[in-house]
């Protein structure tokens, strides 16, 4: 099959800033992308002014052009931005990179990703203006405004549906901040959460808890994409791409919550053809990272991935089936958005990446298959797989 | 009277008038939606074409202001600083049946830690806001 991307492609550079609460990075967000590519390229062995494309997602302030020319890149040949809100583009703009290596388009892509909520706008706040036209209209003077109340509705039908328990939800949250009790990058590392802890808290938005909401924090992250032909020339074991795509189902796009296909994470269209692509099965899949905006979406995105039956999730969805190493799927095993940091999720295929690697904080056993789900309930939303060189 | 306190942003007409029918039609208490000229079927939110049938014939039309909770929410969490001493409030999805399950945002009327049940039939209670700059009106729910 010549139309993919299957093995065609590797990550051979991962690099992140320190990743700060929001509103207390020292440097510019621009800066801080700087530095997060920077960081990339170093743990590629490259120069900087080898890079030739970059990569982002959800309408990132950081300009291609202008990231060129503070790196002093030699010959710019791609320029991307995957369209869509929230998380839903992080794998998407990895496979939009990875389609410019696949056909020749550009050698050397960098996919990143930089946010200062503290120095632009913070996505948990509605809108503080007088009027308001549009869809929002719709919406907004009803006091539906933030990404919480955005998609509580989603995850409250999908679990009327199902019959699923709040206890599932909370077995993500848990994982998630177990995993980042061992990794001293973690925003929330030294921060333990217990049952009690997750029960005792606040709700934001029934049916989520404090501790169901991904944080809001500064920093920026980055990888390096280069064709396979090459990836042996670099000083880590090579991440290769067996699938990256995107999309959404029906009017996933409709306006005022008006998807037909409401409860979902939207990720149903998109699961087939990622597996088909991969030419792997879910069973095959040894650690998950999984985008969580909030956990209800995490809960529906691993039933869409077909990790659980949707009638299964409260036997599911317990702490010690979520973490690593013996968890029967560990899942977000750097903490990620819930307890790592928010980085729109691009923190999750960086630590996928760690995984094949085996140089994750909790690192998995005889990772050759590793899965980023990202950015459920918006649209499009992607996915991405990534393989040892055993996979291919 | 109204569900939330004031100081929200308030709702105004789009400048390409998409929804104009919509609102001009809630201030005096009646609902009207998008139908389809052409294949006769409802859509919403607005659009300028059928998604469909393709048409451009869509026009609104006045239709029973009751439907189904769909599903809904309780917020507790304020985002907006003129709901710092609101409290929770309930937000509900409601579906007409009547119009090809087309669903509406509005809150629902009465005690905000009232229980909700997915499914329950509502009708629209037109929340007016004849004072405010510009004035409109929120077409919220009540239980029947």
């Amino acid at each position: 099959m010549s139309r993919t991307v299957r093995g065609k492609v590797a990550v051979v550079g991962i690099g992140e800033t320190e990743y700060y609460k929001r509103g207390e990075a020292p440097d510019a967000e621009f800066k801080l992308a700087l530095k997060a590519i920077l960081a990339a390229c170093e743990d590629a062995g490259i120069s900087p002014k080898r890079v030739d494309g970059f990569a982002s997602f959800s309408n990132d302030r950081s300009d291609p052009s202008h990231l060129a020319a503070a790196l002093g890149v030699d010959d710019l040949r791609f320029a991307n931005m995957q369209w869509g809100g929230g998380g839903g583009g992080g794998s998407g703009a990895i496979a939009n990179a990875a389609a410019a290596v696949a056909t020749g388009m550009a050698e050397c892509v960098v996919v990143f990703r930089a946010l200062a909520q503290g120095q632009f706008g913070r996505f948990g706040q509605g809108p503080q203006r007088d009027v308001i036209a549009g869809d929002g209209a719709h919406t907004v003077p009803f006091g539906l405004m933030s990404p919480a109340q955005s998609f509580a509705m989603k995850v409250t039908r999908f679990m009327h549906d199902h019959g699923v328990e709040q206890n599932a939800l909370r077995a993500i949250s848990l994982a998630s901040y177990h995993h980042a009790q061992n990794n001293p990058r973690a925003v929330m590392h030294g921060r333990p959460l217990d049952e009690e802890k997750y029960d005792n808290s606040r709700w934001i938005v029934e049916p989520f808890h404090l501790f169901d909401c991904c944080l809001e924090n500064d920093g920026a992250a980055a990888m390096v994409l280069v064709s396979a032909e090459r990836a042996g020339d670099f000083p880590h074991k090579p991440a290769y791409i067996l699938s990256a795509l995107s999309g959404s189902h029906y009017r996933a796009g409709a306006s005022v919550h008006n998807t037909p296909d409401y409860a979902s994470s939207t990720f149903k269209t998109v699961v087939p053809r990622l597996y088909d692509m991969a030419q792997v099965k879910p069973a095959d899949v040894n650690v998950l990272q999984c985008y969580e905006n909030f956990t209800g979406g995490v809960l529906m995105s691993m039933v869409e991935h077909q990790f659980c039956d949707p009638e299964g999730c409260n036997e599911f969805f317990v702490k010690d089936n979520l973490i690593a190493p013996s968890g029967k799927l560990p899942t977000n095993t750097s903490g990620g958005n819930l307890a790592e940091c928010y980085m729109h999720g691009l923190g999750l295929n960086i630590e996928a990446v760690r995984q094949i690697r085996g140089q994750s904080t909790n690192q998995v056993d005889d990772v050759d298959v590793a899965l980023v789900a990202s950015g459920p309930m918006v649209t499009p939303v992607s996915s991405s797989i990534f393989g040892t060189e055993a996979t291919l | 009277m109204s569900y939330l306190n004031s100081g929200l942003p308030k709702p105004v007409l789009a400048p390409d008038g998409l929804d104009s029918p919509f609102w001009e039609a809630a201030s005096r208490d009646v609902l009207m939606l998008q139908r389809c000229g052409s294949c006769s079927e409802f859509q919403w939110g607005p659009e300028w074409i059928c998604h469909r049938c393709h048409s451009e014939d869509v026009g609104f039309e006045e239709v029973r202001p009751v439907g189904n909770i769909y599903s809904y929410e309780r917020v507790w969490h304020p985002v907006h600083p003129a709901l710092k001493d609101q409290g929770p409030y309930i937000i509900v999805l409601v579906e007409l049946p009547e119009c090809n399950n087309v669903r509406l945002v509005g809150n629902l009327m009465g005690d905000p830690e009232q229980s909700v049940e997915i499914g329950a039939p509502v009708q629209a209670f037109f929340e007016h806001h004849r004072d405010a700059e510009p004035p409109f009106t929120l077409v919220q729910w009540e239980k029947v």
